[in-house]
């Protein structure tokens, strides 16, 4: 039994010994987990650990085969979605839109679209020309622009699955930057998953080790460092190794 | 204010540390400004909740002041600001000390060196030191081959 949340409110996401199998494969193997309020998550490990389909089933994409998942304290639905942004690890996005007509169409499905983020978020991270078509963008570029438009929406929550995985280091430095630069403090609480630890884990407030679908260990980031006296880079080659 | 992150430390730490350093060179000063929690985390790519943990723990410790509206400032406090120089002071020269014996300067040596350092003429005594020093390698275990006062203790 892993427990997040210390403060008094009623966690943000809850899971009740969440399992998923597909198939015969355990995706999932009985995960309790429960993430305040407020705090940017850090969802590490390695490849089949379980990472995408934990931030499947806090978005609705995916069932449990047994136990429950609660964003604030319903089980997935479409009031919890419209609170949800999420970035897919896939490809998501029609590579004839231009990405000014991505953005447009993206936007158009979400009440907490924030267009003057969208205009920051353009400065900072894309600088593209917005009438490029969106498959002529290089990886890193769609990378950075389907960061745009999950921090574009003012959610309460946001799950961004790999969001630095497979592009080159200026893009990955400023897709965090992005992510700081755009998080509300105290409001948003953001899930993010990557193996791109050393990069990414000045930013987390907990993180989680997932391994083999189990929770492995969920910690104060910075009570980690105290204790271990090494980054948590260093720490998940330990436990993995 | 510049923050080079060293990951196996507690991040929020690392903020206290590098005002508290900023205000005993005199970089900051009482009254004057710090950057918002945003501006710094996004300066130090680092998370706005950490930035506002170091914030509250300075206001605690009274080293800085919150106005509504305004900002956070550094306090003016003349005792903890002597204080965090002396203890910066004792923190460098308990590194220099450590550092010293590790390559191996007994405490006279030391002294000797940081005396004409502070004249300004610390350069020669170093060359001389550091012939002699090579010279000990050769006898491990030897007090001073050049002062033949040994009472005939075995290598």
């Amino acid at each position: 039994m892993s427990i997040l949340a210390t403060s008094g409110r009623p966690p943000l996401v809850k899971t009740e010994s969440l399992s998923k199998s597909y198939f015969l494969a355990k995706a999932l193997d009985n995960v309790n987990i429960e993430i305040e309020k407020g705090i940017i998550v850090g969802l590490l490990g390695p490849n089949g650990s379980g990472k995408s389909t934990f931030l499947k089933c806090l978005m609705g994409l995916v069932r449990p085969t047994a136990g429950r998942v609660l964003v604030e304290g319903r089980e997935p639905d479409v009031v919890t979605k419209a609170k949800v942004a999420y970035l897919p690890e896939v490809d998501h996005l029609y590579p004839w839109m231009s990405v000014a007509e991505t953005i447009k169409f993206v936007g158009a499905f979400y009440r907490d679209w924030q267009p003057e983020r969208v205009q920051r978020l353009l400065e900072l991270i894309n600088n593209v020309d917005p009438r490029v078509q969106v498959g002529r963008l290089s990886r890193g570029q769609r990378a950075r622009l389907k960061l745009l438009l999950a921090m574009a929406r003012s959610a309460p929550l946001v799950l961004l699955d790999e969001p630095l995985s497979g592009i080159d280091p200026p893009s990955r430095a400023r897709i965090l930057k992005a992510i700081v630069s755009e998080y509300e403090a105290g409001e948003q609480t953001i899930i993010l998953s990557t193996h791109e630890v050393a990069e990414s884990e000045s930013i987390f407030d907990k993180v989680i080790f997932l391994h083999k679908g189990r929770v492995k260990m969920v910690a104060d980031a910075e009570e980690l460092r105290q204790s271990r006296g090494t980054s948590i880079q260093a720490m998940l080659e330990e436990e993995y190794a | 204010m510049r923050i080079e992150l060293d990951l196996a430390k507690p991040i929020y730490q690392q903020i206290i540390d590098e005002v508290k350093r900023s205000v005993a060179r005199g970089d900051l000063k009482p009254g004057d400004k710090l950057p918002s929690h945003r501006e710094l985390a996004q300066k130090a790519g680092v998370n706005p909740n950490t930035v506002q943990r170091a914030y509250r723990e300075m206001e605690q410790a009274e080293l800085v002041e919150t106005l509504r509206g305004q900002g956070t400032f550094i306090k003016d406090n003349p005792r903890l600001l002597r204080e965090i120089r002396t203890g910066m002071a004792h923190q460098a020269l308990a590194a220099f000390i450590k550092e010293m014996r590790s390559l191996g300067f007994r405490d006279e040596e030391i002294r000797e060196l940081v005396e004409d350092g502070l004249k300004g003429t610390g350069e020669s005594v170093l060359h001389e030191i550091q012939e002699t020093e090579v010279s000990t390698n050769e006898h491990p275990g030897n007090e001073r081959e050049t002062t033949p006062r040994q009472d005939g203790e075995p290598l």
